[in-house]
């Protein structure tokens, strides 16, 4: 694939913490890593982009509701309504749901702790940028880190995703039973992750970018980025 | 132009659990205030706008309030009038 490596951004919003391990997974999996700048609309011909996680302008107001006003961000939802994959994790998620790219909105957790440990994600769909080489039932563990990862929504925003097979990650256990006990943070029907109708947007709370490296704890993040780097190229099949 | 005073006050909508008012609420409970219940947590914040009228300058805080200030998936919004200066 040399010299035809697909190019992932990576947007840096002041505040951000998970940019670089984010730049690191790209590149460890075989992708050209670009950084960019929440400042600077250009997204450099890239193939797809991550909003990573963190704490986008010190979480003031609302998790991702100052990010989602950045020069950058007009860009990316330009690049997403064009069919390019955008992944939005942790506070790249929230930042997905305010800028109205996702439906629903993460609240704090329902213990008001934060967590931060590897937990189990049952995969419900194939047909988005990340899960495209994943069996739906499938389960993999990655890490979540968060105070504000109970993701809600009104009724009418529940029933499109979940009628519409728009969920895409639900914490399960190890088996892939999907149960209040493994629901870390409180979130409507276990839900971790979600995309939009056509697939090439997905939000999650999980860290796939600190999943890649097996000197540092799990490896459930390698498919997530294999398939991101897949459907930058070829696209998203729905 | 005249200066108006706003506050907006920003909460969860009612159907939504406030995990934070829970918290406040088990706290005012262990502090012996057993008669008290529902506690909700929301936001205040207070600003001043430069407009032609009274009426312009509310408009603007009503858009400004549900644009940024508050999410609408999840929130309500409230603005009150404050004193012009």
């Amino acid at each position: 694939m040399s010299g035809s490596a697909p190019r992932i951004g990576v947007v840096t919003f002041p505040g951000s913490l998970d940019d670089r391990d984010a730049l690191r997974a790209v590149a460890q999996m075989g992708g050209e890593a670009v950084a960019l700048w929440h400042a600077d609309p250009d997204l450099r011909g890239v193939d797809g982009v991550i909003l990573p996680g963190g704490f986008s302008y010190g979480d003031y107001l609302r998790c991702g509701a100052i990010a989602r006003f950045a020069p950058v961000m007009d860009s990316v939802v330009a690049f997403a309504d064009a069919g390019g994959p955008v992944v939005g994790i942790c506070n790249g998620f929230q930042v997905l749901c305010e800028a109205g790219l996702l439906p629903g909105a993460l609240i704090r957790n329902r213990s008001l702790r934060f967590i931060c440990r590897n937990i189990w994600l049952r995969v419900e769909t194939s047909q988005t940028c990340v899960t495209e080489g994943l069996t739906p039932g499938e389960t993999i563990q990655i890490p979540i880190k968060h105070g504000e990862g109970q993701w809600v929504a009104t009724p009418e925003q529940l029933d499109a995703v979940e009628g519409r097979g728009r969920v895409v990650f639900r914490y399960a256990s190890p088996a892939g039973i999907v149960d209040d006990d493994h629901n870390p943070n409180g979130a409507t029907n276990n839900i971790a992750g979600i995309r939009n109708a056509a697939g090439n947007v997905v939000g999650l709370m999980p860290h796939p970018e600190h999943a890649v490296d097996p000197d540092v704890g799990p490896e459930g993040g390698q498919p997530l980025f294999a398939s991101l780097l897949h459907t930058a190229i070829a696209g998203v099949s729905v | 132009m005249t200066t108006f005073s706003f506050e907006v006050l920003v909460t969860l909508k009612d159907g939504l659990s406030d995990p934070q008012g829970k918290a406040v609420e088990a706290a005012l409970l262990a502090l012996g205030w057993s008669n008290v219940a529902h506690v909700r947590v929301g936001k205040h914040i207070r600003l001043e706008v430069d407009a032609e009228n009274v009426a312009a300058a509310r408009a603007q805080v009503e858009e400004m309030a549900t644009r940024l200030l508050s999410n609408p998936v999840i929130e309500d919004a409230r603005v009150m009038e404050g004193a012009s200066s």
